[in-house]
């Protein structure tokens, strides 16, 4: 049953095409990503599913309630969309001291002081700010300001939780800490987390399932494992993780790196539903096998120690590939001749 | 090849002697001597006298005016600017950018030719708005009458209200939007919003603006003595000036001068500590990291009324008395009415070629504002590089020195400079054009060290550090790193003391001697002999050069910004 | 080309000593780094080198010559010590174009016009900045900008270099990209340098030897990257040079067993460690990719609290009694041999490697990263 609907939208802002026919569908209690670089869209996706942006075509729904809608020219101001939401820049208000931040939205709808109280105090104590109920957020670093955000976004308990990049202004340790923040307080409260990062592994670490945009256009949306072993093009390949792209030819059966066919195959069989005669083969550092013989032939042109891994620069002919092993593999030297075994070769159609 | 270990003494300790020594004589000396003849007689603490002089009902009254009136405009400023710049930042009126710049132009215009303007206007007698509406309606009275603190009032706010709006619509703009998004999302409507968030965060810029307004009123001459004095309203500077103007320069009348202006000084260092002081409240920072649109008000039916009062506003504060000063100056004599007969150019020719004065006081302005700007530009350069770049022992006594003339009103500038260049220390710069100099550089120094500042802490340290590193010397770094990177600021602190000075009225007018007239001067001295057609002529030429002054200003500082 | 000796060097500020009695030498033709956690006094070591500061006390020596030295009241201004200085900021600047920036420490030595023309173009092409010479540093890109700050360091051909946090302001591939090109300028130009960072992975990337410091300014350990990474000299530099875990050891009935648990632990404990196992003072070091993971009953047995998956790795913290353990997986191997694991798990790890460090001094450096 999804819950969270967006049904062919589209967002222009003069010339630009900033979200281009987008459907998304999103389950009631799912955490669900929306990963790219800057500028493909995902955060005007999210201002316009929190009411910010209207729409220039297509419709938003959550549950049975209709929240905008281009045709019917219909479009439910934020304030009334019942949504939490966290913003990079943590916009708690420097006028008003903890307890007050988080107590706004229940105030503004009106319940009683005692319940305000309550609930104010419940979700202060969730987030880990109980020691700081009346402190002002200059006094408090940049870690618990997010807290507070936190702690305002789940004091009315909503159904849906809007995350535009909550951790990017943290410092990495903290990002992991909140990270498993956020994931606690979705299971003990059950709202539906939309997330946008441009962090993959912020992205993977947290959603049920990603949604990979570029330029305005939905990539893949896939669950995380999936997005990183069965991208659907060389821009997810590339945006999830280091990467080698190596031209290759096929001929008689086996395939090769372009222009250095004596170097031996790199594979033996074709991949499957090859219409081509040129490839691309598309593979992560820690894919690729080094071995003493029995591979692609190759010479380690550099070799960096980075403490747990070992980085190589690898010429195989005049092209370059990169590989990382542990530091208990075999360790090769700078000049040395090896052979290279690619272990989980991805194919895309030839440049 | 191996150099000297440097011990504490060098450049750098005599950078900041020079310093040190330039601004104590310019602004500390003058300021110690207002404080020590206010309150000593023949080397004699003398309390009595103080007492006595701000018992006098005409001295008390003139503190009780200054107040009154620095209330009432900073009262009136702060509604009409916060009010102005929401309406332009926060809401989808219409021309948005267009009526930004207009609610600026009052900011150009010198508040005394306004105010001599609203006096040819709504004069109980002679007010042309005035004598319309009785011919119109048949009154028998004036229904208006410009002279006393409601008009004194009035015309201030009109050309002071700047300072809030500029500071209020900076800040909005400079806000992060997320912070009214954040409550819109917890479920508040713009209104509550507005109310409870945007108010709220704006305090600081709001109180900023409104003391600095306070500040100027407060010290301010040329409003109160155009609109005042001539129905026995005064204020402190215009006591100050009357008490001197009719003694000729007594030393009763200097001394009274000196008490108010003690008072003036204290009430100023009040207000800028206060303004401080709430600018350092660090829980009001509010300003973003990446700029978005913030959500526009939408004001529907109130769109095009609110857009006609804006203009309103603006040709009853801006235009209207421009048109009049530029009318009445072309009148052959003053009452006429304006029709093409009665109009000339022969006031203008006539003030421009052929009268000395005029001709003396247009020189006179326009040399000694070249002078000041050009000497506290590089004066302040130099103090700023110390007081910002330098690691020196002894610093903050700079710091503090180049605080105070921020804290220091034209008038009191002015008395500084009398008690200290009129022979007291063997030298006599009375009467001629280089105590008006004197008083200039102190006056306009917080300027130029602003600017100066502002420009030298962008340039960050390693830059000069890393010239260093290239091979250059301490004074090579200076002459291709970082005099050409503050040259913008070092411009802008030109033009910032140039334009105004070209106007200055409060301090010239307690300085000049009979060659020495300022364009000021000689247009409030004018007025006084009742030549207002020739008052306004020469209004006119002011703002001629006053409008010229700000577009070069615009395109230097334009490209400027290109360069870097 | 030149080595760098410090002798006794002290420095304080505002009474607070930040280097104290610092005696180091740099070899001539060295990648030297000092890395430490920020306000560890790493800057203020290259900027006395430099000649930005002054010591309060000691002796600084570049090749021969004494530089800087407070008790013979010697001191060559920076402008004289031949240094290239290259900063966190860049420092490029703005007013003067590539060309204009690169030439001027050439201009400042008057080196006549043909030859500084050719010497400039050199160190620009060095840096890969061809026919970029003439624009102005806002129209080139952070990276490009700091290449400038390199090629204007190289291009008086100083005996050594200075880098201060160079890369910190980078993303995290110009970062690695910067950090090729630098190692590469450096086999070719044969200069001495100091670098400074606080990021682990370029000092293990570019240097000869390390300097691991402290947030007190004291150097804890100076070696080789290797010998940094894999024979740490004490809890602190493990954990500063990665992701670590510290488990405190109980010996019970001869058995070596995690603290506040019965699950026995089988790893070695070497000879000269069983005085401490004894008193309850051990605590293994071991990282999170250095455990093995499997259903293999015998192994120490663990409760699997959180699995997040990031990619190329799945990050598992597992507790066993009160310690929480955090282990590594490569993504690619777990697939393979079917090796994935879910949260609630009860699962034994294997430790591939482990070190060995007294209770006290983990204690100790707590909250130090």
């Amino acid at each position: 049953m999804s819950y969270v609907k967006l049904q062919n939208i589209t967002k222009r802002f003069g010339s630009v095409v900033a979200v281009n026919d987008l459907s998304i569908e999103i389950e009631k209690g799912e955490c669900f990503s929306m990963l790219g670089p800057s500028g493909c869209g995902k955060t005007t996706t999210l201002r316009m599913l929190a009411g910010f942006e209207d729409l220039d075509e297509g419709e938003i729904s959550v549950g049975e309630q209709l929240f905008s809608s281009s045709h019917k020219g219909y479009y439910l101001p934020p304030e009334k969309r019942n949504f939490g939401m966290v913003f990079q820049a943590f916009a708690v208000w420097p006028h008003l001291n903890v307890f007050n931040n988080v107590a706004f939205p229940l105030q503004i709808r009106g319940l009683s002081r005692a319940e305000i109280g309550e609930r104010t105090k419940s979700a202060i104590l969730h987030t880990g700010l109980a020691r700081y109920e009346n402190a002002y957020p200059n006094e408090l670093s940049s870690g618990q300001k997010q807290r507070i955000a936190l702690a305002r976004a789940i004091a009315i308990n909503p159904a849906v939780m809007l995350l535009d990049e909550p951790l990017s202004n943290l410092d990495p340790k903290l990002r992991e800490e909140m990270r498993f923040e956020i994931k606690d307080l979705q299971r003990k409260f059950g709202f539906t987390i939309v997330f946008v990062t441009h962090d993959q592994s912020e992205a993977m670490a947290l959603s049920d399932r990603i949604l990979v945009m570029r330029d305005g256009v939905a990539q893949q949306i896939d669950t995380p494992l999936n997005i990183y072993t069965k991208p659907a093009n060389r821009f997810i390949f590339s945006f999830i993780g280091l990467s080698n792209f190596l031209p290759v030819v096929v001929k008689k059966g086996s395939v090769y790196i372009e222009g250095v066919e004596d170097s031996g195959p790199v594979s033996k069989t074709l991949p499957d539903g090859v219409s081509s005669d040129r490839l691309t083969l598309a593979c992560r550092p820690s894919e690729v096998d080094l071995v003493k013989s029995g591979g692609v032939k190759a010479i380690v042109k550099r070799k960096v120690y980075l403490g747990e891994i070992i980085d190589y620069r690898i010429m195989v002919g005049g092209t370059e590939v990169r590989v990382q092993k542990g530091r208990r593999s075999t360790h090769f030297a700078e000049g040395d001749t090896c052979c290279l075994k690619f272990s989980r070769p991805i194919w895309y159609p030839g440049d | 090849m191996l150099g000297r270990y440097i011990k504490s003494v060098g450049i750098a300790e005599l950078l900041l002697a020079l310093s040190v020594l330039i601004l104590v004589v310019v602004v500390a000396v003058p300021v110690l001597l207002i404080v020590w003849t206010a309150l000593f007689v023949d080397g004699q603490l003398n309390i009595k006298d103080i007492v006595m002089v701000l018992s006098e009902p005409d001295t008390y009254e003139a503190l009780k005016n200054s107040l009154v009136i620095a209330g009432g405009v900073t009262f009136l400023s702060t509604i009409i600017g916060v009010f102005f710049a929401w309406l332009v930042s926060r809401t989808d009126l219409p021309f948005k950018n267009t009526m930004k710049l207009l609610f600026l132009i009052p900011f150009m215009l010198p508040s005394f030719i306004g105010a001599l303007a609203w006096k040819m206007l709504l004069s109980p007698r002679s007010g042309y708005v005035n004598k319309f509406l009785m011919n119109t309606f048949g009154l028998e009275d004036s229904p208006f009458d410009i002279y006393g603190l409601i008009g004194i009032i009035a015309v201030e706010t009109m050309y002071l209200f700047p300072f809030v709006f500029i500071q209020v619509s900076g800040a909005l703009e400079r806000m992060d939007p997320t912070l009214e998004e954040s409550a819109r999302i917890s479920g508040a409507g713009l209104l509550t919003i507005t109310r409870k968030i945007t108010l709220p965060l704006m305090l600081p810029s709001i109180v900023a603006g409104a003391l600095l307004v306070a500040l100027y009123s407060l010290a301010h001459f040329g409003v109160p003595a155009i609109l005042g004095t001539e129905v026995g309203i005064y204020n402190i500077p215009t006591k100050i000036y009357e008490r001197i103007y009719q003694s000729a320069g007594s030393f009763d009348a200097i001394r009274t001068g000196t008490i108010l202006s003690s008072i003036l000084v204290i009430s100023a260092g009040l207000i800028l500590y206060a303004q401080s002081f709430i600018l350092k409240a660090g829980r009001f920072q509010v300003i973003a990291g990446k700029s978005m649109r913030p959500t526009l008000l939408k004001l529907r039916g109130l769109k095009m009324p609110l857009l006609v009062l804006s203009i309103l506003y603006i040709a009853i504060t801006v235009i209207l008395p421009t048109v009049t000063i530029f009318m009445v100056g072309s009148l052959k004599t003053y009452g006429l009415e304006f029709n093409l007969e009665n109009m000339t150019l022969d006031n203008l020719t006539y003030i421009l070629f052929d009268w000395k004065m005029t001709k003396d006081a247009i020189w006179n302005s326009f040399y000694l504002s070249l002078a000041a700007a050009f000497v506290t530009m590089l004066v302040g350069t130099l103090i700023s590089y110390v007081i910002v770049k330098m690691k020196v022992r002894g610093k903050f006594i700079l710091e503090f020195l180049g605080v105070l003339p921020f804290s220091l009103p034209g008038t009191v500038i002015a008395l500084g400079v009398i008690l200290m260049w009129s022979g007291k220390f063997g030298i006599n710069l009375y009467n001629t054009a280089w105590i008006i100099f004197v008083a200039y550089v102190a006056r306009y120094m917080a300027f130029s060290l602003k600017s100066n500042s502002a420009a030298l802490e962008q340039v960050h340290d390693s830059l000069e550090e890393a010239a260093r590193a290239c091979g250059a010397t301490h004074w090579q770094a200076l002459k291709d790193i970082v005099i050409p990177l503050i040259k913008p600021g070092m411009v802008a602190a030109f033009f910032l003391i140039f334009l105004p000075a070209l106007r200055e009225l409060t301090t010239s007018v307690l300085l000049y001697g009979p060659t020495t007239r300022t364009i000021g001067v000689a247009i409030y001295t004018l007025n006084e002999d009742g030549e207002t057609v020739y008052a306004a002529a020469l209004a006119s030429i002011a703002l001629v050069i006053i409008v010229v002054g700000q577009l070069v200003i615009k395109r230097i500082t334009r490209s400027n910004v290109e360069g870097v | 080309m030149a080595s760098v000796r410090l002798e006794k060097v002290s420095k304080s500020y505002d009474k607070h000593p930040v280097i104290k009695d610092l005696s180091i030498t740099i070899n001539d033709g060295e990648c030297f780094t000092f890395l430490g956690p920020s306000g560890c006094g790493k800057t203020v070591i290259l900027r006395l080198i430099a000649g930005f500061e002054q010591p309060d006390s000691g002796k600084i020596i570049i090749g021969d010559t004494l530089v800087c030295c407070p008790d013979e009241h010697v001191f060559l201004p920076p402008e004289k010590r031949s240094i290239g200085v290259v900063f966190q900021d860049y420092a490029v600047w703005p007013h003067k174009t590539v060309y204009e920036n690169v030439v001027y420490p050439l201009k400042m030595q008057k080196v006549q016009k043909e030859e500084a023309d050719g010497r400039t173009m050199k160190s620009i092409a060095m840096v890969n900045l061809q026919t970029l010479e003439k624009r102005l540093p806002f129209q080139l890109s952070g990276g490009q900008q700091q290449r400038v700050a390199l090629a204007r360091a190289l291009v008086s051909g100083p005996a050594i270099m200075l880098l201060d946090e160079p890369l910190s302001n980078l993303d995290a591939n110009l970062r690695e990209e910067m950090r090729f090109e630098m190692k590469e300028l450096q086999k070719n130009t044969g200069v001495t340098i100091l670098y400074v960072t606080h990021d682990q992975e370029v000092a293990l990337a570019i240097s000869d030897r390390v300097a691991v410091m402290d947030k007190n300014g004291n150097i804890r350990q100076i070696g080789p990257p290797d010998e940094i990474y894999e024979k740490p000299a004490d809890s602190f530099v493990f954990k500063f040079m990665g992701v670590s875990n510290f488990i405190p050891l109980d010996y019970r009935d001869g058995k070596v067993y995690v603290r506040g648990s019965d699950s026995v632990m089988e790893y070695p404990v070497p000879k000269d460690q069983t005085d401490a196992l004894r008193e309850g003072s051990l605590v293994a070091g071991c990282r999170p990719q250095d455990i093995q993971l499997s259903t293999n009953e015998t192994h120490l047995r663990g409760l699997l609290k959180r699995a997040v998956y990031l990619g190329s790795t799945i990050d598992y913290r597992i507790a066993v009694g009160e310690t929480e353990i955090r282990v590594q997986q490569d993504i690619q191997e777990a697939l393979a041999e079917n090796r994935i694991y879910a949260e609630g798990d009860k699962i034994g790890l294997r430790f591939l490697d482990m070190k060995w460090f007294a209770r006290q001094e983990v204690d100790a450096g707590e909250g130090v990263s």
